[in-house]
């Protein structure tokens, strides 16, 4: 198995604070892969240097072995990286159906003199992106609001559409940001096999997370921030042995 | 004009680039204290400053009172119709898009000119004479009294501005609101009763300014409020939006500017000076001279 | 019923009146479905006027040719001033369109060749009712195509989530631009068509106050809703006409349903409202009685 992502020594810091200091990871092809860390530790910072919309100051991020360091969001998206937000931010006055269309956008070309022609090609486009992206409501089970206006699912459902949105784009590596947070014991259920789902057809999974159990019986690897430093990364039950980690989630034991 | 003529120019061009930026400065402080605590254009704010000016001109032509009083009475008029504009037109809008309160202030911009015009008439008015004009002499520059008494009186205003800013409990809740709404809000400070005090600060400056603008061009008209309202807040987003250093940096920098640029031969380019630097550091440095970046959290 | 077709006047009225919706559908776009401030609209209004009037005046060219090089060149100058400036935001933005619009009105005060501050006159009438409206019907074709299509989706998207969108895949800048041009294209066409028929030009008359008028009719009408800039421009220049009896507070009553409408309905008359539901569920009705008897 090949390492699909690789962050060396990323570092980012904001006006004085340090969000990540000297970060280095390795996320591999075909597997799930855990963020965990108390709040603040940096988390969904490597999510947005990942994906360029943090630049960080020093450091490399290599996809592929290719280096994506800066680069622009959209040109990222574009490689295979698509990602869901920890405070979804969907296009609340579109439609389901369209959310998940914009989510196929880098798999399109046409634009708008294509939009006012509507040549054979360009139509042909359309039937392919509206039938790929009812495929993926289909797989995250929203296949019959697809009319429904984005604001007013109710939130579990909101947070499978930005999901949906994410896999529309038909990404090697997808980056789940808490996509477990607000959700009840059935919802998680149904998430975790959701996202094993995705993981075997063939979609490389980053998450980051809070919920423990979600992220160790879920994982084949882990990783551990806190205060912007990575303090461990290893399998799911060497993570929990780990008394860094421990102590960084419970703080110093009194005795 | 050759250069060595401009040169022998250049010191009176300054004191009279200063004098007119002193009065951009007084309003271009509304605009930046508006913008600092609720992120509003008070497109009508170059109203209220037109608004001082009849105001003024009424007192001294109709109960004939001398130059202060005049500008106490155009203070006395403003600061409750700021606050009344708003309670009325802006803050129904807090919640709503960007573009509503926008549209709102544009609306009662529109609204006051049509009203002064009503009852006034388009034309502009003569503002009288109403300080015994003298001219001092420092070597090759002149000063009118009446540029000496804006560029006291302005900077006074200024300094009181600041201290009460920096120093008292009103200030500081001003700060806080400026800086985070709702945290302000969640530590017992009466938002909306700051926000009315800021609108109020900035009217009365604003209609200060009015009067001493009357007075130095002698004329008044209902349509003064606009250009000399879009050049002011140029002048605030040039010093740097919401920072009050920058706006009276930012009014100075333009009335000189404006000057240089009339004087250099650009005269009847003279509207566009304001927004061609606007521009320009918008795109060099957005947030202006005295501004602060933001990080946007994602 | 008759005198409305053929009365002068009212044709003339309503030929204007197609003149602004051919522009209020260019700002729909740049501000109704990509969400950019625009303050300075009538600037590209002015741009079309002028190149084509200069065109018909000095070259000669056909009409047709003239809107489309008009357009052209609105089109242009929307790309020199978005390129620099879409990096900004919301309200920057706002006063930088606002800024440049009177730079523009300024700088064809000082040029010779728009004919300064006297105005270029002598432009032939060639702009008619049925030419503005099947403009106007072309307009709003393809402004429909744009609305339903990959590119359109990614200009909401731009509106309702810039760095969501970013992350989707889209340039946003690129797309930002490409609708400021699409946007000016639009204003320009309009300019000129106002130029072959108004004969005259003057740069005050593509001021702020033109602008301002021009987003009213959208934001009134309902932002980001085609039969919303159609109603809004409909209403707002229609309406003066029926209101000359009260001349005087026309601009009283104008500037205070501004206000009121933004408290009482800030999306505008037809904003978020579902037209195409409501056309829907009528037919539905309708089917159902004719069929139950």
């Amino acid at each position: 198995m090949s390492t699909l992502l690789e962050l060396k020594n990323l570092t980012i810091n904001f006006g004085g604070l340090m969000a990540l200091d000297r970060v280095s990871l390795e996320v591999e092809e075909g597997k799930i892969c855990a963020l965990i860390g108390p709040n603040g530790a940096g988390k969904s910072t490597v999510f947005n240097v990942i994906t360029g919309i943090y630049k960080p100051n020093s450091g490399q991020i290599l996809y592929r072995g290719q280096d994506i360091t800066g680069g622009e969001p959209y040109l990222i998206t574009a490689m295979g990286i698509a990602r869901t937000f920890q405070n979804i931010r969907l296009f609340k006055n579109l439609s389901v159906l369209d959310n998940v269309k914009i989510g196929r956008h880098c798999k399109g070309h046409a634009g708008p003199f294509g939009a006012i022609s509507r040549l054979p090609g360009v139509k042909a486009e359309e039937r392919d992106i509206t039938k790929k992206a009812q495929e993926v409501l289909s797989i995250v089970g929203l296949a019959d609001r697809q009319k429904e206006l984005a604001k007013n699912l109710p939130y579990g459902e909101q947070r499978r559409l930005e999901i949906a949105r994410a896999l529309a784009a038909e990404p090697q590596l997808l980056l789940l940001d808490e996509p477990a947070a607000g959700t009840n014991p059935q919802e998680k259920l149904a998430l975790m096999q959701m996202v094993q789902q995705i993981r075997d057809m063939g979609v490389t999974l980053m998450l980051v997370e809070h919920d423990m159990s979600f992220v160790m019986s879920l994982s084949d690897h882990v990783d551990v921030l806190n205060y912007g430093s990575k303090i461990a990364g290893g399998t799911p039950a060497a993570i929990q042995q780990n008394s860094a980690v421990v102590e960084a989630y419970l703080g110093n034991q009194v005795d | 004009m050759d250069i060595n003529s401009f040169l022998q120019l250049l010191p009176q061009q300054l004191v009279n680039g200063v004098t007119l930026g002193a009065t951009y400065a007084l309003i271009a402080l509304g605009y930046t204290m508006v913008y600092g605590i609720i992120q509003l254009i008070n497109f009508a704010h170059g109203e209220v400053y037109m608004i001082g000016a009849f105001t003024g001109l009424y007192m001294v032509t109709v109960y004939r009172v001398n130059f202060f009083l005049a500008m106490f009475a155009a203070i006395l008029m403003c600061v409750p119709l700021a606050v009344v504009i708003e309670r009325v037109a802006y803050r129904p809008l807090r919640n709503s898009t960007r573009l509503a309160p926008l549209i709102s202030a544009l609306g009662v911009s529109l609204f006051l000119q049509t009203l002064v015009t009503l009852i006034k008439g388009p034309n502009p008015q003569g503002f009288p004479q109403i300080i015994k004009d003298s001219v001092y002499v420092l070597g090759p520059i002149k000063f009118s009294l009446v540029q000496m008494i804006i560029l006291i009186v302005a900077s006074l205003l200024m300094v009181l501005l600041h201290l009460t800013v920096k120093y008292t409990k009103v200030g500081k809740a001003m700060r806080a609101t400026s800086e985070n709404y709702e945290t302000a809000y969640l530590m017992g400070i009466n938002v909306n009763r700051i926000i009315s005090f800021t609108f109020a600060l900035g009217a009365a400056l604003a209609a200060a300014g009015g009067v001493l603008v009357g007075m130095y061009f002698n004329s008044v008209h209902p349509f003064m409020g606009v250009t000399v309202g879009l050049k002011s807040f140029c002048a605030a987003v040039l010093g740097g939006i919401g920072s009050i250093p920058g706006a009276m940096l930012g009014g100075m920098f333009l009335g000189v500017a404006e000057v240089m640029g009339v004087a250099a031969g650009f005269g009847t380019y003279r509207d566009a000076i304001a927004f061609a630097l606007l521009i320009l550091v918008l795109l060099v440095k957005p947030t202006g001279l005295l501004g602060r970046p933001i990080q946007r959290k994602v | 019923m008759l005198d409305l077709i053929t009365n002068p006047y009212y044709t003339q009225v309503l030929t204007v009146m197609g003149i602004y919706l051919v522009a209020a559908l260019g700002l729909h776009l740049i501000t109704g479905i990509t969400g950019q401030f625009s303050f300075g609209h009538a600037a590209f209004m002015s741009v079309g006027a002028y190149s084509s009037a200069l065109l018909t005046l000095h070259l000669h060219t056909p009409l047709v040719l003239n809107l489309l090089l008009g357009g052209t060149a609105a089109a242009l100058i929307g790309i020199l001033l978005g390129f620099p400036s879409l990096r900004l935001t919301g309200d920057y933005l706002g006063i930088t369109t606002l800024g440049f619009a009177e730079i523009v009105r300024v700088l064809f005060i000082n040029m010779g060749i728009t004919g300064g501050a006297s105005g270029l006159a002598g432009i032939p009438r060639e702009t008619n009712f049925a030419l503005v409206y099947v403009v106007v019907i072309l307009g709003i074709w393809a402004m429909y195509r744009i609305h339903d299509s990959r590119f359109g989706r990614a200009l909401a998207a731009i509106r309702e989530d810039e760095i969501a969108a970013e992350s989707m895949g889209i340039n946003t800048l690129l797309y930002k631009v490409t609708s400021f041009a699409i946007g000016s294209f639009y204003a320009g066409v309009s300019g000129a068509l106002f130029a072959h028929l108004m004969q005259y030009l003057n740069p005050n008359d593509f001021g702020i106050a033109r602008s301002f008028d021009v987003l009213n009719f959208v934001v009134l009408g309902g932002l980001g809703s085609i039969p919303g800039a159609v109603l809004g421009t409909g209403v707002l220049t229609l309406a003066p006409e029926f209101l000359r009896f009260i001349r005087e507070y026309r601009m009283l009553i104008y500037s205070l349903l501004m206000v009121l409408m933004m408290i009482f309905r800030p999306n505008g008359l037809l904003g978020g409202v579902d037209l195409k539901g409501i056309f829907k569920n009528l037919f539905r009705r309708k089917f159902s009685k004719a069929v139950s008897g």
